[in-house]
């Protein structure tokens, strides 16, 4: 089968490339169902909703566990002493003015939360995910003198204060996350979106 | 040293190539009839990408089976569409394969060599009927249901005490349940692989023997210098070019009906399939997909025979496994329609017209007179097989030529 | 020869056309037309109001979330005040606090799920218009009403404050070998002429038409759009996405003819070469 004369090999390589092209971007367009079927479906999306927290009950001291995308969020009720605790630490942490942005911005403060008494942090060490414990006691036996109240991962000994910022030289790399959340009142935390006009 | 060449000293990807493309020197006058090949491999890689899309999001319990294709259908980004992908996938398996089937009968494709050719290809129809049968029990409608209830119950209508336990050994219970749908989800995964491995050894057996043409005329006697057959042409690029033609006009139809028509007015998704299984409540009517449905009107027109149902389930097996016999049930010298006499053409356009009324009596509520018309139709199926070695042998054929005709 | 292909081809192809006779059989009950259209949001939004309002009670839609009439116009906040009575959620399911078992006690079967009906239900939206249109007096059932498309139904009438109460008005059709061979408005002519014929004459008492013997709160076109509503509704529910569907269609045809064009002009081009 020879070429014969008298073909436009140019049209022909024309009409080849053209339709490869075409048929190659249908099947780029074929896979996009296939990629997008993996995104988190309406189901997922709606246990995924944001979560509200009463913490009408939430004594000084105490903490709060609420669940939000299958996470652990602690909503902790920090007492006078623990706020101005915080800030004598500041030498002991990696990041003590959270220049990473583990939180929303108008989480970016001394006490990484909205109002000072109440920190809302995602209950999960940045390590390698393990759920850090609530250690909220001072100076206790294991964990020596200096501890002023925090969280202990018990995995591989990370600890964070009452901000959720992590000490030096732990293996945790980065501060705990700040979950978006806002106050729909004086009592209700919504975790899960950003503040807006309530 | 080129990439080609380094791969080519570890892996003999150039000499498959040209083996079975560049130089696969295929009959250039393979019409209409002969894109249905390659289209049955596009829709068995449609369900296999479709069907595992699926399965990642569908839950094999009779407990949520149902609603798990309803979250498919709903909850899931684009999961309708990949869900009427696989569901009109199924039919247009059935539908490309009947027709390519059908060019194998009138063109004599399954004539000497081919006879293993056209029974891995009988293979393959048979591991697609499980395959459906199996799949079709997954959406766990009332269709899905009840259709499986009567398949299976099939199997207890084996004589010699084999029967009841067999059909509740399917089962895995009593009724159809979570066990049966269970281990048919696990079949229905495996099965395709399967047929995947047939299509191979198809394809392997077809470029053993070369492709049937429709003047059935063997091209390889005439050859030319080079040794390559004077009326072949290379399959790649000349039916690579001729089989994207095909795909197209073939997917414009298969996307027709899956974006304006996925239920076919019945036909690919049965109404009460929208219904979830009920095993109290039988529908009103019973009736497997179309694709089964010329099977399924033999079944019926059998007549219980000493109080069992047997013969009809050995009528409805038999009316497939008596396709294994076709190559030696064909006494004629040539292979196309195009030579043989008048008998065969006759005969194989009422074998057509059978098949189809069959195919329609069997999704009709049975009547007296619908039973009397399904015992003709069954009788004239298995005639045309039966009496296949005797009309091919008497009839006149006309003279074939050395050449393929244009 | 070509031509005998060519009507093998045919019939082949017939088993494409065989849904028009498949769905031609069946379905005696003749269907009033609700002439629903999809893409009118506001009788989406009424019908689902009316939905949550008057069949919520007994019947969920539990394969639906709530959410999904933000894709008809409405807000979160909507949803939430209009159509959320229970302690459901924005992206909850529309499922019923009454347990199946209940039901099954209280009326004897569950009252079914209604997300698919449009897709069960031979006729679709016509189906459910002329349904809720359809109820009327019959003293012998054991709420006191009757259907014309759903014969012996287990539901009350729900809207009959809305629509007011039917009584039907029947015809006496005489049958012979499956076939109505005569139909009158006095059942005393009809006997007589069945008589008079002899034992193989059947009578058979249909419901020729309903009647409207005392109003409800609407005017009968007032009720007519509340059915037409929750028709279209019910048809919107049962395949939510059928709108995007179909304009996703029209873009993948036209690319596959674009493909196929092209694709044939290759296909002619290389073949020049053969002879």
């Amino acid at each position: 089968m020879s070429i014969e004369e008298g073909v436009d090999l140019k049209k022909r390589r024309f009409l080849t490339v053209g339709t490869a092209v075409v048929g190659a971007i249908g099947a780029g367009f074929a896979a996009v169902p296939f990629i997008a079927s993996w995104n988190p479906s309406e189901r997922a999306k709606a246990l995924g909703a944001p979560e509200e927290a009463d913490i009408t009950n939430l004594e000084p001291g105490a903490l709060l566990r609420v669940k939000w995308r299958g996470k652990v969020c602690w909503v902790v009720n920090r007492t006078e002493q623990n706020i101005a605790d915080l800030k004598t630490l500041t030498d002991k942490l990696a990041d003590p003015n959270s220049e990473v942005p583990q939180q929303p911005p108008y989480a970016q403060n001394e006490t990484r939360s909205i109002k000072p008494e109440y920190a809302v942090l995602v209950g999960i060490c940045t390590h390698l995910g393990c759920s850090p414990t609530y250690r909220p006691e001072v100076a206790p036996a294991d964990l020596g003198d200096d501890w002023k109240g925090g969280f202990f991962c018990p995995c591989h000994g990370s600890s964070f204060d009452l901000a959720g910022r992590v000490y030096k030289a732990v293996p945790a790399p980065t501060n705990l996350v700040v979950p978006p959340h806002q106050y729909l009142s004086e009592n209700v935390i919504l975790i899960g979106v950003d503040g807006g006009a309530v | 040293m080129s990439l080609m060449t380094w791969i080519d000293d570890r892996f003999p990807a150039t000499k498959v190539w040209n083996e079975h493309l560049a130089q696969y020197y295929a009959p250039k006058n393979m019409n209409f009839w002969y894109f249905f090949g390659s289209l049955a491999m596009l829709v068995l890689v449609n369900q296999i990408v479709t069907g595992v899309w699926l399965a990642m999001m569908y839950k094999p319990s009779a407990a949520d089976a149902f609603a798990s294709v309803e979250y498919i259908m709903r909850d899931v980004d684009y999961g309708w569409l990949i869900r009427y992908m696989h569901s009109t996938g199924a039919s247009a398996f059935f539908l490309v394969v009947y027709f390519h089937m059908f060019r194998a009968l009138i063109y004599g494709s399954y004539q000497k060599p081919r006879e293993l050719l056209w029974i891995i290809g009988v293979l393959i129809y048979l591991a697609m009927m499980a395959t459906a049968f199996m799949g079709y029990l997954l959406p766990w409608g009332q269709m899905s249901y009840w259709g499986a209830q009567v398949i299976v119950n099939l199997f207890a209508a084996f004589p010699f005490g084999i029967g009841e336990p067999l059909s509740i050994w399917i089962r895995g219970d009593y009724v159809i349940s979570d066990a049966t749908l269970n281990r048919f989800f696990a079949l229905h995964f495996l099965l395709p692989f399967v047929l995947a491995a047939l299509v191979f050894l198809h394809i392997v057996a077809l470029h053993k023997v070369g492709s049937n043409n429709p003047d059935g005329v063997d091209i390889k006697k005439v050859k030319d210098e080079n040794g390559i057959p004077r009326d072949g042409i290379a399959f790649h690029p000349y039916y690579t070019v001729k089989d994207s033609v095909g795909v197209g006009v073939f997917l414009i139809f298969f996307t027709g009906v899956i974006f304006f028509w996925p239920d076919f007015g019945g036909l690919f998704l049965e109404p009460p399939n929208f219904e979830p299984a009920n095993p109290l409540k039988t529908p009103e009517h019973i009736a497997p997909v179309w694709y089964f449905t010329p099977f399924y009107a033999m079944l019926r027109a059998v007549p219980p025979m000493f109080s069992s149902q047997f013969p009809g389930v050995i009528v409805m097996f038999a009316a497939i496994l008596i396709l294994f016999f076709v190559p030696w049930l064909d006494r004629s010298p040539v292979k196309s329609i195009r030579y043989k006499g008048m008998l065969s053409k006759i005969a194989i356009a009422i074998f057509v017209v059978t098949f189809v009324v069959l195919a329609w009596l069997g999704m009709q509520s049975s009547t007296p007179a619908k039973t009397l018309l399904a015992q003709i139709f069954t009788a004239i199926y298995f005639a045309f097989f039966l009496l296949m070695p005797f009309y091919t042998k008497m009839e006149k054929t006309k003279p074939v030529p050395e050449r393929v005709t244009s | 020869m070509n031509k005998l292909f060519g009507v093998m081809a045919l019939s082949l192809l017939s088993f494409a056309l065989m849904p028009l006779t498949a769905t031609a059989a069946g379905g005696e009950v003749k269907l009033q037309q609700a002439n629903v259209d999809l893409s009118n949001n506001a009788a989406i939004q009424r019908g689902a109001k009316y939905f949550v309002n008057y069949c919520m009670g007994c019947h969920s839609a539990q394969y639906v979330r709530y959410k999904l009439f933000t894709e008809v116009g409405l807000t979160e906040d909507d949803i939430e005040d209009n159509l959320i009575f229970t302690d459901g959620k924005v992206g909850g399911l529309m499922k019923i606090a009454m347990p199946e078992d209940d039901a099954a006690r209280w009326f004897g079967a569950a009252a079914p799920d209604l997300t698919l009906t449009a897709r069960i239900k031979h006729g679709g939206a016509d189906w459910i218009y002329s349904y809720l249109k359809g109820f009327y007096t019959d003293p012998s059932r054991p709420l006191g009403v009757n259907n014309t498309v759903f014969a012996n139904v287990g539901m009350p009438h729900v809207l009959w404050r809305l629509q007011g109460i039917q009584d039907p008005v029947y015809k006496y059709e005489v049958h012979h070998e499956g076939h109505t061979v005569a139909s009158f408005d006095n059942e005393a002519e009809a006997e007589a002429y069945a008589k008079e014929r002899g034992e193989t004459y059947r009578l058979e008492r249909v419901v020729d038409r309903l009647e409207l013997v005392q109003p409800g709160s609407m005017t009968p076109l007032e009720y007519d759009q509340v059915a037409r509503d929750l028709a279209t509704f019910l048809t919107f529910i049962a395949e939510p996405m059928k709108l995007e569907r179909q304009r996703i269609g029209v873009w993948v045809l036209l690319f596959l003819i674009v493909f196929t064009v092209l694709a044939y002009f290759m296909k002619k081009e290389w073949w020049k070469d053969v002879h």
